[in-house]
């Protein structure tokens, strides 16, 4: 190593500048190109009329005004606020499954793999599965029904039950990864605490509530992100199970804005984008929070 | 019979290698993108692709086979982005879209240049803005096709009036049955009753004003429409949860006698067989007479196009040509392939009875007029409104007078 | 422990909690255990209505069989794997350089970078697809594995970093201090010093990605189509159409398609759940 301090070359002073640069550089531009750049592209689109071939034209807040009207987007609209707040169903029956299996009898973990299963399969072959669940003969569920001297009943045919239906089928995946984290989380609460609970008296559904549930705060926080973000993005599931029908009573806001975007009767990019940021400033509120939330811990953290 | 088609076929193959100089040399790759995804039709497809591979030694022909519902919402993506040379579509106001946007390739030089000698009767399905835009390979008749030997067990015939309709299927019914399957998830099924309650009820005449937006949805004509078919749903004549199910789905109702009949094109004929039933138990009979109309009848075309961005055009025409030969027409229209009308004026329609009664009944009893099909005639903005509309209403019929009227105001939006 | 340990119950709850297990399982499985046994009726079964009682004969061979010869389940298998493998190398390469610059190193901007990062990774992927879809026509791998794998690359670079850079603040700093004192070269720490210490993450990131990318459907559908380029989530709606109404080789094709990320799952599944559950337990 050199003596003096001028002598090393430019590169050798600044490494430790240049350095993180060089590393961030291509993951950067990666993310730069296809993620934050088409976020901005998209409310550009949105402010226009565009096939995705010809020339866009300018229309202001034209296609924001025609949302207002339009009875799909209403719908869909209503449709995710019923995703989100059922889809937050999963937190609490992770929880329970999780408290349910945190236990040691033989063959526990491959009880606990077998829970978690449905979360590893494909959102396709759940809603597939779901489908085949639901179907008004064949299906288990009019089985079951039938043998318990109920009526049938057309979950996916009918208006009035399909969204239940489909977020039903979302929600046990959900569920699963739910209850992973929670198990997870429940191997590292403090033994201590809970003995000294046990001495001041705490049991069952005190001790859960005011012992052990802030212990597992972490893993509430990423269940809860994990979620709201699932419950936004629900496509698979609508695509596979009902296509948006019967007459449209399913779609959401990301299956519609496909819809309009890629449709057989013409490509309304613009249209299709204005949804898309009318879901993105929905999510944004999230995103907003969970940041927040993390530059906290963050900061914590440094102190 | 099987042999002379095979026989005629390699002669043609034979002499369109004579006869067609300019492509006897083809090269290069032609890319064919196909929605031909249910078994009959694939098998059709395939063979076409290898026939022609087989006819050009240096010309590589790929093919790709994309499900059939679902190649309805991805041709524009495949048309745009890396288009294949030829796809498949339907003829008359469906091809508007891709024709508007650029998307398919005008080859009225074909038609022009006696390129597809045989096609003057269909190339009007084929016209628009006053140029031809690709070809036909098949078309096929729409009625509805039933259970021969439960009609008999009941004592019906073929009813020609709706009247009759109503009482056969009253007695259907009362043996426990359903009258007609259907399967309405993918919605164009419904369209199908719609044309002919429309059609029946109004006139073809009627039936095209409104499909142009000449007429109201809220118009007399078209309540009285939704009024007969009323009639049947609250009879229970179609199978229950139909919305669930696509019209593959409701096929073994039909196979398994608990629906006597199913409303469809001629396609359905290789199912119904190959699930079983015998031609003593199937028949077939025109949708009977409502109004004093002449019959207007669907015919649907199914077509073949070159994309405005296909690489090996002079492959693509070439193949254009080789489908719609007379014998190649023959062949793949005939009871071993598509079981379906032949395009080509030249080619003969085979003798099985489905398609010689469907022949006949376009040939002499359609003298309405000759409709594509619900999703063919009205726009496609319209056509998928209504569709989601006439399922709502043979699931709810009571939520008629919203329906039309927002498939009006759709009317007023889209036609303006 | 909480609740309280099963074995300091009385010998009857002991039981009954024994038994209980295994039946909320089989409950929890049905819709899927529906499925698998869907897919080894032979075809009479659904024709005679026999859908939930004995299978008349095991045709597990035959209905598999048809799966793998009879269609292009293979093709699209084949495309899962192009696409997933490359995929999962590509972003976790990414990430361990992100997660390293932006673990160890403290310059401005560090955590702005880090949060975009985090804030791209939870948005809805539909704000993308307009111009993603149009970026990839543009430079033509519209409809290629490749166009696939590079947006997916970039897209979960987001996840990997977040899980990256949490996982280097965790190392023991002292380590680089001292590799920094000797004079060792900074991209010398990251080959030699961080990167062997990062193994279980890369371990666990690996398997979560594959799953995430074998799972995806959405991107499929938007930037391929056909057989020769979509993964399975996609073809298995073209295979389902090729046998429309068959359920029981809807459902083989079903099980087919889920099982690599299954068998992926159970083989690593120590470093899937370490993945999965990471800040969740700091």
């Amino acid at each position: 190593m050199s003596l003096a301090v001028d002598e090393r070359s430019w590169l050798q002073r600044h490494r430790m500048t240049v350095t993180p640069l060089l590393f961030l550089l291509p993951g950067v531009l990666f993310f730069l190109v296809y993620v934050i750049n088409p976020i901005i592209q998209s409310f550009n689109i949105s402010l226009y009329e565009w096939d995705g071939l010809g020339t866009a034209t300018f229309v202001g807040f034209g296609n924001y005004e025609e949302l207002i009207d339009d009875r799909a987007f209403e719908i869909s609209l209503w449709n995710n606020l019923k995703w989100l707040a059922l889809y937050l169903l999963a937190i609490p029956a992770g929880l329970l499954i999780a408290l349910f299996l945190n236990q040691n009898i033989i063959g526990i973990r491959i009880y606990k793999s077998l829970f978690f299963f449905p979360f590893v399969i494909s959102q396709v072959v759940v809603g597939l599965v779901f489908s085949w669940f639901y179907l008004p003969r064949e299906g288990l569920l009019n089985a079951a029904l039938t043998l318990f001297g109920f009526d049938t009943i057309n979950v996916l045919g009918d208006p009035k039950m399909a969204t239940y239906g489909i977020i039903a089928a979302g929600l046990w995946p959900q569920t699963a990864y739910c209850m992973i984290l929670y198990l997870t989380g429940l191997n590292a609460v403090n033994p201590e605490q809970i003995e000294a609970g046990r001495l001041d008296g705490a049991k069952g559904v005190r001790m859960l509530w005011y012992v052990i549930l802030p212990q597992l705060r972490p893993a509430t926080f990423i269940a809860f992100v994990v979620t709201i973000i699932g419950a936004l993005r629900s496509f698979d599931l609508i695509s596979i199970m009902t296509n948006g029908g019967p007459f449209g009573s399913t779609r959401v806001l990301s299956f519609y804005m496909f819809e309009k975007a890629l449709s057989e009767y013409g490509f309304r990019m613009g249209y299709g984008s204005a949804i898309a940021v009318v879901l993105f400033l929905i999510m944004l509120v999230f995103i907003i929070y969970f940041l927040w939330s993390m530059y906290r811990d963050e900061r914590a953290a440094r102190h | 019979m099987f042999h002379k088609v095979a026989k005629t076929a390699a002669a043609f193959m034979l002499t369109s290698a004579l006869s067609l100089p300019a492509y006897a040399d083809l090269s290069g790759t032609l890319r064919i993108m196909s929605d031909m995804s249910n078994p009959a039709p694939r098998a059709i497809m395939e063979s076409l692709a290898s026939g022609f591979d087989a006819m050009h030694p240096n010309l590589k022909v790929e093919l790709e086979v994309v499900d059939r519902e679902a190649w309805k919402s991805q041709i524009r993506n495949a048309l745009t982005a890396n288009p294949p040379d030829v796809v498949n579509w339907y003829a008359a106001n469906r091809m508007g879209p891709y024709v508007n946007a650029g998307l398919f390739m005008d080859i009225s030089d074909m038609y022009a240049n006696g390129d597809l000698p045989g096609l003057d009767a269909v190339k009007g399905a084929l016209t628009l803005n006053g140029k031809q835009w690709g070809v036909p390979y098949t078309y096929y008749q729409w009625g509805i096709y039933y259970r021969e030997d439960i009609f008999k067990e009941l004592g019906l015939t073929e009813p020609t009036t709706f009247d009759q309709e109503v009482a056969n299927c009253q007695a259907i019914i009362n043996s426990g049955r359903k009258c007609y399957a259907i399967g309405s998830k993918f919605l164009w099924t419904a369209g199908g009753w719609f044309d002919y309650m429309n059609m029946r009820t109004n006139g073809f005449d009627s039936h095209m004003a409104l499909a142009r937006g000449e007429l109201s949805w809220t118009s007399d004509e078209v309540r009285a429409t939704f009024a007969n078919w009323r009639k049947l749903i609250d009879m229970g004549a179609f199978i229950d949860d139909h919305q669930s199910y696509n019209w593959q789905d409701a096929l073994p109702f039909v196979v398994k006698g608990e629906a006597t009949a199913y409303l469809m094109g001629n396609f359905v004929v290789p199912h119904l067989r190959s699930a079983g039933l015998t031609d003593a138990q199937l028949d077939f009979y025109q949708f009977p007479k409502i109004g004093d109309y002449p019959m207007g009848e669907d015919a649907p075309t199914d077509t073949f196009h070159i994309a405005s961005g296909a690489k090996n055009v002079e492959a693509a025409k070439a193949f254009l040509q080789y489908v719609t030969s007379p014998e190649v027409q023959t062949k793949i229209n005939g009871p071993d392939g598509l079981g379906q009308l032949p395009i080509n004026a030249n080619a003969s329609v085979s003798d099985d009875e489905f398609i010689v009664q469907g022949f006949d009944m376009l040939s002499k009893n359609a003298q309405g007029g000759v409709a594509q099909f619900f999703d063919r005639d009205f726009p496609a903005e319209m056509a998928s409104a209504g569709m989601e509309g006439l399922q709502e209403f043979m699931v709810f019929p009571d939520n008629l007078d919203d329906i039309l009227n927002r498939l009006e105001k759709a009317r007023q939006r889209i036609y303006k | 422990m909480f609740p309280t340990p099963i074995e300091k119950r009385s010998k009857g709850t002991q039981i009954a909690y024994q038994t209980m297990v295994p039946v909320a399982l089989i409950l929890w499985l049905l819709p899927l255990i529906a499925v698998a046994s869907f897919s080894v009726r032979p075809l009479a079964d659904f024709t005679n209505g026999n859908y939930w009682g004995m299978p008349s004969t095991v045709e597990f061979l035959t209905n598999y069989g048809r799966v793998f010869y009879d269609s292009d389940m293979p093709r699209y298998m084949l495309n899962s794997v192009l696409i997933t493998v490359p995929t999962v190398i590509g972003a976790v390469a990414l990430s361990c350089m992100t997660g390293f610059a932006l673990g160890i190193y403290r310059f401005k901007g560090n955590l702005l970078i880090f949060f975009m990062f985090i804030a791209g990774n939870f948005v809805p992927f539909q704000i993308l697809m307009v111009p993603v879809r149009d970026l990839t026509v543009s430079v033509g791998l519209y409809d290629t594995k490749l166009g696939l794998i590079m947006f997916h690359i970039a897209f979960q670079t987001g996840f990997c970093t977040l899980f990256m850079r949490n996982f280097i603040r965790a190392l023991p700093f002292e380590l680089i201090e001292a590799a920094r004192v000797e004079g060792v070269a900074e991209w010398r720490i990251f080959w030699f010093v961080v990167l062997p210490l990062m193994r279980p993450a890369i371990a666990a990131l690996s398997v979560l990605i594959f799953t995430f990318i074998w799972n995806d459907y959405f991107w499929a559908i938007v930037l391929t189509q056909g057989p020769d380029a979509q993964p399975v989530t996609a073809g298995i709606t073209s295979f389902n159409s090729q046998y429309v109404a068959q359920y029981h080789l809807m459902s083989a094709g079903s099980i087919v398609a889920a099982v690599p990320p299954v068998v992926m799952f159970f083989m690593m599944q120590k470093h899937f759940i370490a993945g999965l559950t990471l800040g969740a337990v700091k």
